[in-house]
């Protein structure tokens, strides 16, 4: 589902991803773990497609609705509609832009590029309807302006809803958990968990293992100083948990001076 | 060339009338104008008139020195050559393709005065629906009638009494030569259901020069009645639009006004909308302003009375190298009332907008509760806008508050919307429209807010998106 080949990134001039190899096969959910600092965050937006983030070099192939792809060539618009979804680490809040419409314009944006027709109406509030149990979201949200008012709860709890609506191909979860308390964190674990499927891959990105306690990932991946140091099963999270980044950082240390990059 | 005109109360001398240019012209013009007025017109108005041109014969067309036009040049118009229109001249030729959508045929009017050139248009017009003792009127043909001694009784108090002209030259300019415009009065303990709409049209004349119109309307809502105004210009090609509206809201009474500016882009527009409100009344004004290549709104509200409750939001759009100055004033000279004020603009191309809001406390009115915002979205790296919000506060026990921002679209706001397959041109126009669409939500006059929706779903990039999305 994506191959992330060699990819740099540099913001303001200093490099904060040097060297990233990954692939995510489909229908998996991967975990990228990290500690402050590390370019968790950098590469869940390099993946979003936010223009801040200058890749000097590598790809990120993508088996996208229309074939394989570099996600590098795409506008983020284009990304959405090729199957990639961002859930925020700070969903924005926009006043104005009622939660429910936008979601209806951005699934026939979708639709449309993807050559189907506009949903009507009532197919589509059908569809809300659905989705939002998955999250437990109340209905009040559905008519306020998207995120604006917000607990931190309710915001992530939406972006997992418009992930349910919008069906994407690939999903990229950018610190889901961080400021959620443990019932919040169950519900939108749970909304994620109900969303997994064999055509579906996850990259979840998360400092701390507690979410994986509820999402259980395929594999895991350590980033430290913008490469990834260590990957491995679901117990490399709780061997992190025990012996925290630290003892990670350390070997990263080693590994970048006893092997060039992408290694 | 000679001039023919059918009009029949008019004495004009012969020749052609000159070009009005600068000021010095418009005073002269005045005698020849005063001639042709109906002898019929009351001694007071005339007396008015003089005064009206005297004193703008001493103030002349404001100039960048002066601290109320320090940022917008009116040279279009002190420079400008004009002509204009002459009183009781036959009704010009006019269809209804001219009518702005705004006031169209589909909203349901208990009245509409149409005026086109700044005379009434009697085809275009209709006064069925209103309410009995309700008057809406033309303020020349109110004045021709057999009751006009009894009207102009009603009206002497008011007309030229709210807005004052002593330093405001365009006030002594529309008050010289007024016209014809609307009179609307609504006695005691009436309430209208639906709204009265007056509504300027501006087009060229062929062969002539551009026409300087002074529209002046007068409505007056006596106690505890009720009554909704939509005040509209609209037009094509060069004109200046000199306009002055008087308000007063009676006590109790509720008033909303709606004015909606949708000038040519060649035009110019300076008006005056003057609130005069007493106790326990809720006056509203809502000024939409879309057209007019310079374009000045004076809105002062006088909260003459305890307990008034008044409103005052506006919406602006500029787009090349249009120049929009708003200028507000509150005053509250008594105690428990309360101002809200919300205008917001948006801002493209080379466009300048200009807002200064000044909220005056009197001393003794305590308990003011004044709050203004203004707000500024910059859609283009060279459109410009300069926010001025002020207080005088000559009372202890107030609160008063006031915000003014300007600012773009927030980029954070733009990838959201993309990261969810929203393009970006799109995902610019809901943007923008999010930012306008409290102002246009408060418009409760239903046909004035769906037509302001669609004009800026057709005017936004990628509106039918927009259109889907709010």
């Amino acid at each position: 589902m994506l191959q992330i080949k060699n990819l740099h990134v540099t913001v303001g001039g200093s490099e904060i991803l040097r060297g990233i190899d990954l692939e995510v096969p489909t229908g998996e959910v991967h975990a990228i773990m990290g500690p402050n600092g590390s370019g968790k965050s950098t590469l869940a937006r390099v993946l979003s497609g936010h223009e801040a983030y200058e890749v000097t070099e590598g790809e990120i192939l993508f088996d996208s609705y229309s074939g394989q792809a570099d996600l590098l060539d795409m506008d983020p618009e284009i990304r959405a509609r090729e199957g990639v979804f961002m859930a925020f680490q700070y969903p924005v809040e926009i006043p104005g832009v009622s939660n429910t419409y936008f979601l209806k314009a951005a699934l026939n944006a979708v639709r449309k590029h993807r050559g189907l027709p506009e949903i009507d109406a009532i197919d589509f509030l059908a569809l809300v309807r659905q989705k939002m149990k998955l999250v437990q979201m109340e209905d009040s949200l559905l008519h306020r302006p998207v995120n604006e008012g917000f607990s931190g709860g309710e915001k992530k709890r939406n972006e997992i809803f418009h992930m349910a609506v919008l069906e994407p191909r690939l999903a990229v979860l950018d610190e889901t958990d961080s400021g959620l308390d443990i019932d919040a964190l169950r519900i939108v674990a749970d909304g994620v968990n109900s969303l997994r499927q064999a055509d579906r891959s996850f990259l979840v990105i998360t400092h701390y293992q507690r979410l994986l306690d509820y999402i259980v990932p395929d594999r895991v991946h350590v980033l430290v100083d913008g490469r990834i140091v260590r990957s491995g099963g679901k117990e490399l999270a709780l061997e992190l948990e025990a012996k925290g980044y630290a003892w990670l950082e350390a070997t990263a240390a080693g590994t970048a001076a006893a092997q060039p990059v992408g290694a | 060339m000679t001039v023919t005109t059918e009009t029949p109360d008019s004495t004009t001398a012969a020749g052609a009338p000159t070009a009005l240019t600068g000021a010095a012209r418009f005073v002269a013009d005045f005698e020849l104008f005063l001639r042709e007025l109906p002898a019929s017109e009351p001694a007071t108005l005339t007396a008015l008139r003089r005064m009206a041109i005297e004193r703008f014969a001493t103030l002349g067309f404001p100039t960048l020195r002066q601290e109320a036009w320090r940022q917008t040049n009116v040279s279009a118009i002190s420079q400008g050559a004009f002509g204009r229109a002459q009183p009781g001249s036959a009704e010009p030729a006019a269809d209804l393709s001219l009518l702005d959508p705004l006031v169209g045929p589909s909203g349901d009017t208990a009245a509409r005065l149409v005026f086109v050139n700044g005379l009434l248009s009697k085809k275009l017009s209709s006064l069925a629906g209103l309410p009995e003792g309700v008057i809406v009127a033309s303020l020349a043909e109110a004045l021709r009638m057999p009751d006009a001694a009894d009207i102009a009784a009603k009206i002497e108090p008011w007309l030229g009494q709210l807005a004052r002209f002593d330093d405001q030259p365009f006030v002594a300019l529309n008050t010289a030569f007024l016209s014809d415009g609307a009179l609307v009065w609504v006695p005691q303990g009436v309430v209208v259901e639906q709204p009265i709409h007056v509504h300027y049209v501006s087009a060229p004349v062929d062969g002539e020069l551009p026409l300087a119109v002074f529209p002046r309307n007068l409505f007056v809502a006596g106690e505890a009645s009720q009554v909704t105004v939509v005040e509209a210009y609209s037009g094509e090609g060069c004109y200046f639009n000199c306009a002055v509206t008087e308000l007063v809201a009676g006590p109790g009474s509720v008033v909303d006004h709606y004015k909606i500016q949708r000038e040519s882009l060649e035009a110019s527009h300076i008006a005056t909308f003057q609130v005069q409100a007493d106790r326990s009344c809720t006056p509203s004004s809502h000024s939409i302003s879309i057209g007019g290549g310079l374009v000045r709104n004076d809105v002062i509200a006088v909260l003459d009375g305890e307990g008034i409750n008044c409103t005052l939001n506006g919406l602006y759009l500029g787009e090349g190298k249009q120049v929009i100055d708003t200028h507000m004033r509150v005053e509250h000279a008594k105690p428990h009332c309360s101002s809200h004020e919300l205008y917001k603009g948006v801002l493209d191309g080379e466009a300048r907008a200009v807002f200064s809001g000044l909220i005056h406390v009197h001393p003794g009115a305590q308990k003011t509760d004044a709050k203004q915002s203004n707000r500024n979205l910059l859609l283009s790296p060279r459109a410009v806008a300069n926010s001025n919000p002020q207080l005088e506060i000559f009372a202890d026990d107030v609160r008063c508050t006031h915000g003014s921002t300007v600012g773009q679209l927030d980029d954070d706001a733009i990838f959201y919307l993309r990261s969810r397959g929203i393009g970006e041109e799109a995902a610019r126009s809901l943007l923008t429209y999010a930012f306008a669409s409290d102002v246009v939500e408060r418009i409760k006059v239903d046909a004035v807010r769906k037509d302001l929706e669609e004009l800026l779903f057709s005017r936004l990039p990628q509106g039918e998106v927009v259109r889907q999305a709010v």
